[in-house]
């Protein structure tokens, strides 16, 4: 398809080719999809590595999320789930743009990572390697969003009935069990739409990215203002544009499905 | 690095938990109430390991992010910077260092982003979370759709229209794109802190004569305050903290507080960065200290419903 249009495009911008002329009406519809088959062209690697990593940081994310506020509901040790309460909520409202710029001397090869990992002895001085690269975004992605996620799990599961999680315990469920086979089935529209949210989230993110991991292969946000501010060309960009949103919709239908049925059922 | 952790601490925890530090009324436990000191250690340990673990990924960036502010030098391979000082914060609070403009400027446009958006969002937020509007779902739905779009491609193509609408790099056009998500938010929270006001005490006020205004100014309005006091904050946050649309939109005029920290960290200058960082990080750090004081549980539990 791509071949197809490019051709005719080139065939078609000399003009004067009678032949040609009536493709006049249906270039404009093979201009979009030359210029989507461009945006595929150049950046279909950054679309399967966006992809990656949103999945991935999502993935991170709620299996965080399930662990914290699982401890916060379930754990029996007053003082560790008061600290834990203290402790994971502190990026919670850190900026991305701020979370960038902390990761990106953080994880850097001269890094405080680095370093605090030397001097224990976990690795050696060699093989210290700058983590700038995907694992640096994913890093700064679940750093700042799962205290997000967590926020509102902790808060659905603070508002359950506490007598199903009394009677599983006194009848010697181990904790794990309650949570996920009597807590977590509670909360999953909350988690999901903590979820949904985080996903569509983080596909628009640019100063992540932009400060951790800019050369190629990096996320579409990345691409989308190169296009912009190197070429102004919003063709190409609005067509990455289009992908991501393509993406996004992916999330919102679950997002979507689990608002309408709430909507319907008060 | 934490993915592991939290799990790990509920998982072992049990071992401990039932059997040796609560006393059960029922009577196998106490067969297996006394377990050695070796036992009832080792849970102790491992929750220690792991909230230390996750203190480390939580305060280590932050740390890391406090001493770039004051290393006056710092290069590899040094752990630590070699010296200390404030050279660095005079240079950004001098009169040339944008620093308190772009402040001022970030303040000015996240206040006017708030009154913009609790204007439509206490409204919006009654009817949706109180009363019995027709078509509430889809209005909800429109409402919550905007949250589940990116909004990347929405701030390229407003910025394209700004551009020739000669809103592109006014401070009205960055309210207006940051009202444009913080609106969602606003409606969002608010309606949520409405829907969770106890409707008996509104039919109470109602039941002893107050007009529906009074009702809704004496009874409805203060209950839902710190909810709507959230999206405020929320809203404020939001605008200050963003950075894509300013940088589509704003540019080259509107210079905030986001946009001077990412410019001095893609220049190389750290400290800069990272002083600009620490002010940015001050309303965020104080506001996540507060805000189990306006979103209570009960509100939190309504969002999204």
């Amino acid at each position: 398809m791509a071949a197809i249009a490019e051709d005719v495009l080139v065939e078609a911008r000399p003009g004067g080719q009678s032949r040609w002329a009536a493709l006049a009406l249906v270039a404009p519809a093979l201009l979009v999809l030359a210029h989507f088959a461009k945006a595929l062209d150049l950046y279909g690697n950054d679309l399967a590595f966006t992809v990656e990593i949103v999945a991935l940081s999502t993935l991170l994310i709620a299996l965080i999320a399930i662990a914290i506020a699982g401890y916060l509901t379930l754990g029996e040790h007053p003082r560790a789930v008061a600290l834990l309460r203290w402790l994971y909520r502190w990026p919670l409202f850190i900026p991305f743009v701020v979370a960038g710029q902390i990761m990106r001397t953080f994880l850097a090869k001269n890094g405080m990572l680095n370093h605090v990992l030397i001097g224990t002895g976990l690795i050696e001085p060699i093989s210290a390697q700058s983590m700038l690269d995907w694992r640096g975004i994913v890093i700064a992605f679940v750093w700042k969003q799962a205290p997000f996620v967590t926020l509102l799990l902790a808060g659905a599961m603070a508002s359950l009935e506490r007598q199903h999680i009394e009677a599983a315990r006194n009848l010697g469920a181990p904790r794990l069990r309650v949570l996920v086979d009597i807590v977590l089935p509670q909360v999953r529209g909350t988690l999901l739409v903590g979820l949904v949210l985080s996903f569509v989230t983080m596909l628009s993110v640019l100063s992540v990215p932009l400060m951790i991991n800019p050369n190629s292969p990096t996320m579409i946000t990345v691409d989308v203002a190169y296009r912009i501010n190197t070429f102004a060309d919003y063709a190409v960009a609005n067509a990455l544009c289009l992908l991501s949103l393509l993406l996004a919709a992916f999330g919102a239908a679950f997002y979507l499905r689990h608002a309408v049925r709430r909507v319907e059922a008060p | 690095m934490s993915a592991a952790g939290p799990s790990q601490g509920a998982n072992s925890a049990p071992a401990e938990g039932s059997a040796a530090a609560k006393p059960q009324a029922w009577g196998d436990h106490a067969s297996a109430a006394a377990p050695s000191l070796a036992a009832r250690m080792l849970p102790n340990a491992v929750r220690a390991l792991v909230l230390a673990l996750l203190a480390f990924a939580i305060f280590g960036p932050l740390l890391n992010l406090v001493l770039w502010a004051f290393a006056e030098k710092w290069y590899f391979p040094n752990k630590l910077p070699l010296e200390y000082g404030f050279t660095f914060w005079q240079r950004v609070f001098s009169p040339r260092g944008n620093a308190l403009g772009s402040l001022g400027t970030s303040i000015w446009i996240a206040v006017l982003t708030v009154a913009l958006s609790l204007v439509v969002a206490v409204p919006a937020g009654y009817a949706l979370g109180r009363l019995k509007l027709p078509w509430r779902g889809l209005i909800l739905l429109a409402f919550l759709l905007p949250q589940a779009v990116p909004n990347l491609p929405v701030y390229v193509n407003i910025a394209q229209v700004f551009y020739r609408i000669g809103l592109a790099g006014t401070i009205t056009g960055v309210v207006l794109v940051h009202a444009s998500h913080g609106l969602v938010l606003a409606v969002w929270i608010a309606s949520a802190a409405f829907a969770s006001v106890d409707l008996s005490l509104e039919e109470a006020a109602r039941n002893m004569g107050a007009s529906a205004w009074t009702c809704f100014r004496t009874v409805t309005l203060p209950l839902a305050a710190p909810g709507l006091m959230a999206s405020a904050i929320f809203v404020f946050l939001e605008s200050v903290d963003e950075f894509t649309g300013t940088y589509f939109v704003g540019v080259p005029d509107v210079t905030t507080l986001p946009l001077l920290m990412f410019n001095a960290s893609m220049g190389g200058n750290y400290q800069i960065a990272s002083i600009t960082a620490l002010l940015l990080l001050v309303p965020s750090i104080g506001f996540m200290l507060v805000v189990e004081r306006f979103l209570k549980a009960d509100v939190l539990a309504m969002v999204g419903r």
